[in-house]
């Protein structure tokens, strides 16, 4: 069923990842990346996969879900290996001719490799324990201070939840008009790119006016319900920090700080 | 004490062709003067376009009066400064219950209105469950929309407008897009309200049964009230109706088709089966 879609990738499940405050997900998700892109040895990278590991224990979400977040990567992966192996000056390891590997190439195609793959893994977590809304919540509370310059916060926060909640109706409308062309004769599948895209206007064209219609429909039910934009909005479910989100931060921190400080040391 | 009270009410538009060009004045709305008591029960009918709608969306002051004027509770609704007022006082429930719900969960969802208001959050969550309570709607509190029936998205919309502690709900077609049991689930949780609530109804809808528990009808015909009354009233004038495009109850229909044929003993206005049964039963 179209209604059932799972926006995201959400795994649900109770866990003490999933419980924390969605700002604490994001700032850490950031501070790895940085932290990633800071360290340069082994020592680093080593630091970084126990912190990787520890979380994900933690979030109960099964490994193979990490693996999936990876498949989408895969060639953009292997593109760059690739190229920073054979393209990279210095020392010669391995040569056939004009083509040579050199030992600066694969150091620097394994640091890449290993950063991608722990990036992409580090912030799948994230979406992996929280829900979209939760996400949503948490970036416009994080990003609030850039009211000062006229970032209109609350507004785009608004307009991802909205969008996040007809993204299954406007699914479920696009099917059902996409039987009603069928039932007319409409031709959806042969053909080659060009026959194919243009057989989608008669289903693009009413699904926007529809789309549309509805938007108009949802403005007029918002200002009925005294809609008037984030000022002096309250919150049914307010982000408050507790005690393990607190804990967290520092757990965030005391990793920056020791996985660079042992990039340095250690190198 | 009034509620709502309008004053030759009148809403025009100008009706332009494709090219944009004028084509023409219309009166959605031509000159209505009525009052509605806080409490009652008000049921406003008319076929598509007698500007039923129209009306309506005036209590919330989604629209404005072109000439006349209406007042919500004694507050004008040309008059910017009560505009939060009127729409916390007369919520507003439409025709599409896709496409008047907001949050992805029931309970979020129902939580907008206050949250618009400024409600602080301990009192949100009172006023919520109260409000899922008084539709039904507790157990499926924490469920997606998408995941409810026709007639249980309704009465999530109506929930959502309880919440805000209205005094007078208008309910713009809330039946059109339901099936039948959806049909009554709703209008018994609005039928609850009035009489449990004592909130003010004004149901918009062309459905002639749903008319029946009104306390007063009104009949909109080209954007004047055709006909008022009370519904046993409006039901027997069965052949006005007829000339209003409007269609009778059956059995209503059928008592008035047996007295029209000289059968003795029936009254003026049949409402329910029940009620004519009864009256052959004591005739015969």
């Amino acid at each position: 069923m179209l209604r059932d879609i799972t926006l995201g990738q959400y795994y649900q499940t109770d866990s003490i990842i999933h419980r924390l405050d969605p700002r604490v997900k994001l700032v850490t998700t950031i501070c790895f990346i940085i932290t990633l892109f800071m360290v340069k040895g082994f020592a680093g990278f080593i630091i970084g996969a126990l912190f990787l590991a520890l979380i994900i224990k933690l979030s109960k979400v099964p490994f193979k879900f990490m693996i999936r977040g990876m498949k989408a990567i895969i060639f953009l992966l292997l593109f760059a290996v690739v190229f920073n192996l054979f393209l990279t000056p210095g020392t010669p390891a391995v040569a056939w001719g004009k083509i040579s590997i050199t030992w600066e190439g694969i150091r620097l195609s394994a640091t890449l490799a290993v950063r991608l793959v722990m990036l992409i893994m580090g912030s799948s977590i994230m979406t992996l324990t929280t829900t979209p809304n939760n996400l949503t919540d948490g970036l416009e509370k994080l990003m609030k201070p850039l009211r000062i310059f006229k970032v209109p916060v609350h507004e785009v926060a608004m307009m991802m939840s909205i969008a996040l909640r007809f993204i299954p109706i406007l699914l479920e409308e696009t099917d059902k008009i996409m039987k009603a062309q069928i039932a007319r004769g409409a031709d959806f599948e042969s053909g080659n790119l060009i026959k194919k895209a243009k057989s989608l206007v008669p289903l693009l064209v009413p699904l926007f006016i529809s789309a549309f219609r509805r938007a108009n429909d949802l403005a007029m039910a918002m200002e009925a319900r005294c809609y008037r934009g984030g000022d002096n909005r309250t919150k049914m479910k307010p982000l408050v920090y507790k005690t393990h989100d607190r804990i967290s931060y520092l757990f965030v921190i005391i990793y920056m700080v020791v996985s660079i400080f042992a990039d340095r040391l250690l190198l | 004490m009034n509620i709502i009270k309008t004053e030759n009410l009148t809403f025009e538009y100008i009706r332009r062709d494709e090219e944009g060009n004028v084509e023409g004045i219309v009166k959605a709305v031509d000159e209505v003067t009525l009052s509605v008591k806080a409490g009652e029960f008000i049921a406003i009918l008319g076929h598509n376009g007698s500007g039923k709608s129209t009306f309506a969306k005036h209590i919330n002051a989604i629209l404005y009066p072109t000439e006349g004027s209406i007042f919500v509770d004694g507050k004008d609704t040309a008059d910017d400064e009560h505009l939060w007022d009127i729409r916390q006082i007369a919520g507003m429930v439409f025709q599409n219950p896709d496409n008047q719900i907001i949050g992805q969960v029931v309970e979020e969802d129902v939580g907008f209105g206050p949250e618009n208001m400024g409600i602080p959050t301990k009192e949100i969550w009172e006023r919520v469950e109260e409000s899922l309570r008084a539709v039904g709607m507790y157990e499926h509190r924490k469920k997606s929309p998408n995941r409810l029936s026709g007639g249980q998205k309704q009465r999530v919309s109506i929930a959502g407008v309880l919440a805000m502690h209205p005094k007078c709900i208008v309910l713009d077609e809330p039946t059109a897009m339901l099936d039948p049991s959806g049909r009554k689930e709703v209008i018994r949780a609005i039928r609850a309200l009035n009489d449990v609530e004592k909130i003010t109804i004004i149901l918009i809808t062309h459905y002639m049964e749903e008319i029946i528990h009104a306390d007063r009808v009104f009949v909109m015909e080209q954007g004047k009230i055709a006909m008022s009354g009370t519904p046993r009233e409006i039901f027997s004038r069965v052949d006005e109706l007829k000339a209003l495009r409007l269609d009778v109850p059956q059995v209503t229909l059928l008592a008035h088709e047996l007295k029209k044929n000289g059968i003795p003993g029936i009254p003026p206005a049949v409402l329910t089966v029940d009620e004519l049964a009864a009256i052959i039963a004591m005739s015969s």
